[in-house]
């Protein structure tokens, strides 16, 4: 690896270089282009999820492909419908998770002191909560709906987020670039914002991905639980009616596959592309192929330790 | 010792404050729902079940402090009010009933989990780009992204109901008399097995990736080295000195997790009708019963807290640096 490439590892743009490169990331970016695609543009040719179509829980056929499930409606075009609230809940959870964690986190991080102190502890309580009962408990005093189920699983899901970025910050907040801006006499503001931030973009990309998962996880067992709004075609609520109308034990399981399927391919297609990042980001992954393919082409096995190697 | 105090004290903050979030949800949200529940209820139930709620959530003319402290006092006490749904039966012994099971079912499936995951991790570090490093992190991975309770319910259809191998539901048949007889452990094992092994299945791979990825940096140390250039068995290497140390995060962890499992086999526990907190949330959650809802939160609560301050003790154990720290 070149100067030139890592001076570029660090900025926006190596992001969609990384994809390309690695097979993980890209699979897994195939994967989520394909779901955004069908949530974006599938509701327009998929037809009214709602509308009964047929004899209650038939088998899949030509005429439903995933058959119909308790209430005769198509199963295909509510797993269609559903992947846009889904993803919509998820990713925006994802996002809401990430800026409040960073909220928390960096200003915990930057100021130090008391202020660190007092936020450390608050967010430490927040992970040391169970949350899904949490989340259960004041879901069940809200009125029911996607955005019911997105503010619960932020308020619920903040905290592990803060937790590293606080680390992060503490991390950054030592380098001489920040001391030299300080000396420099930048406001704060210019320092969080310029320096430091910007600084945590890798962090906070992976952050955004691994609260997605966390996200739509969540909702789904929300909705399954019935905390959702019922009447909508959700992921959750689809797995909600599988259970209620006994979907298992009339053996009809074309109702509950499909849905969990799809919560379990975006799922994995998010922690490829994470992991796939890692690769790209994390120098000691990096340094560790460059040694290896400098073994390999000197016909020596690798060993088991991860060597610490200048760059050739 | 001055560090379990400290953490003690940590966990003495926590569960307060889910003391106050319990007192103050329902009284923060819009249109004070406590109203609108008792407007709800009126003609449904008689007047001693809404004069018992009222007492439950403290809705008295006294003022907010008050109020607070009251609710305190009655926790302390471990009166938790009364149930709705199972009226006139307090929060406390309807809880009591589902406790054991839960913990049965969450913690045997979290220890099994962590003691695979672990030595799975160890495995795959020490050989690398074998077959445990290879194709089984991705396996797990993707096991790992299935919702615990849809995963539950593929294995109930698979294993139960089509082959017939599990039986579909319940903590012990209908006909088998609860006791310590060899006859009842083996049925609610039986019964435990399939709930269990969904859970271990979804966790396990996080266990895996984490004792893995601290195994490899550690395994590039110098003492680890050193350990192997002094002719050490490997067996010890890996194990005492490498797996030891490595050890550390995956403990740290252990402690946050507990909370998420817990989150997950209340929803598996719901699939397999299994008898534990998370059936009885449902039930509580589906009949509005916001004190029995609260009590279990409460509770799920409190056992997570507890299980953190042992987390805290092993680490102090396996860690000695904590221990001169204290001193």
């Amino acid at each position: 690896m070149s100067r030139a490439d890592a001076t570029q590892a660090t900025g926006l743009g190596a992001w969609a270089h990384a994809i390309r490169r690695d097979r993980k990331a890209l699979s897994g970016a195939i994967i989520l282009a394909v779901f955004a695609l069908v949530g974006i543009a599938g509701p327009w040719f998929a037809g009214d999820p709602s509308a009964l179509v047929g004899v209650p829980l038939q088998p899949p056929s030509g005429a439903h492909w995933l058959g119909t499930n308790g209430q005769g409606q198509d199963v295909l075009a509510q797993l269609i419908a559903g992947t846009r609230v889904s993803l919509a809940v998820g990713f925006g959870v994802g996002l809401a998770v990430v800026l409040l964690g960073a909220l928390v986190g960096v200003t915990a991080g930057y100021f130090g002191d008391r202020v660190d102190a007092l936020l450390s502890v608050f967010s430490n309580v927040f992970l040391v909560l169970p949350g899904l009962p949490l989340a259960i408990v004041i879901a069940a005093y809200l009125p029911s709906g996607p955005f019911t189920v997105a503010l619960v699983l932020t308020l619920t899901g903040w905290a592990w987020n803060a937790r590293v970025l606080r680390a992060q910050t503490l991390a950054l907040r030592r380098r001489d670039f920040v001391a030299a801006a300080v000396v420099a006499g930048e406001s704060e503001w210019r320092l969080l914002l310029v320096e430091i931030v910007p600084n945590m973009l890798s962090v906070l990309v992976a952050q955004v991905i691994g609260s997605t998962v966390y996200a739509i996880g969540a909702q789904v067992g929300l909705e399954f639980l019935g905390l959702g709004d019922v009447a909508r075609v959700t992921w959750g609520t689809m797995l909600y009616w599988a259970q209620n109308d006994a979907a298992l034990l009339t053996g009809s399981w074309w109702t509950f596959v499909p849905p969990g399927l799809c919560v379990a391919l975006v799922g994995f297609a998010l922690t490829m592309l994470n992991s796939g990042f890692d690769e790209i980001t994390n120098p000691r992954l990096q340094l560790e192929r460059v040694w290896r393919a400098f073994l390999e082409r000197r016909g020596v096995p690798a060993g088991r330790s991860t060597p610490v190697v200048r760059e050739p | 010792m001055h560090y379990l105090l400290r953490r003690l004290g940590f966990y003495l903050l926590a569960a307060w404050a889910a003391l106050t979030i319990n007192f103050f949800l329902p009284r923060l949200m819009p249109g004070d729902p406590a109203s609108t529940l008792f407007a709800r209820f009126k003609g449904k139930l008689d007047p001693a079940a809404i004069e018992a709620l009222r007492a439950t959530f403290g809705l008295t003319d006294a003022p907010l402090w008050r109020q607070y402290l009251t609710s305190l006092g009655h926790v302390l006490q471990g009166d938790l009010g009364v149930s709705i749904a199972y009226f006139p039966s307090p929060v406390a012994e309807v809880i009591g009933t589902g406790l054991g099971w839960t913990l049965f079912l969450a913690g045997s499936a979290v220890i099994v989990s962590f003691a695979i995951g672990t030595l799975l991790g160890v495995v795959a570090a020490w050989w690398r780009r074998g077959w445990a490093d290879s194709w089984l992190p991705s396996t797990l991975i993707f096991v790992g992204a299935f919702p615990y309770f849809w995963l539950a319910m593929a294995a109930l259809y698979v294993l139960g109901f089509t082959l017939g191998w599990f039986p579909l539901g319940h903590a012990y048949s209908d006909d088998a008399v609860p006791g310590w007889t060899w006859a009842f452990t083996a049925d609610v094992l039986r019964h435990a097995a399939l709930p269990m092994t969904t859970i271990v299945l979804v966790t396990l791979g996080g266990w895996l990736l984490t004792m893995r990825n601290t195994m490899i940096s550690l395994l590039g140390s110098d003492y680890v080295n050193l350990a192997r250039a002094k002719g050490l068995p490997s067996a010890q290497v890996a194990l005492r000195y490498a797996a030891r140390n490595a050890l550390l995060p995956s403990v740290t962890g252990f402690g946050m997790a507990l909370g998420f499992v817990l989150g997950g086999s209340l929803l598996t526990e719901i699939v397999f009708s299994y008898p534990g907190q998370g059936y009885l949330l449902v039930q509580a959650v589906r009949a509005q019963d916001y004190p029995l809802m609260q009590g279990i939160f409460l509770v799920i609560t409190l056992a997570v807290l507890g299980t953190n301050w042992l987390v805290d003790l092993i680490y102090l154990w396996l860690d000695p640096r904590t221990r001169d720290a204290g001193s």
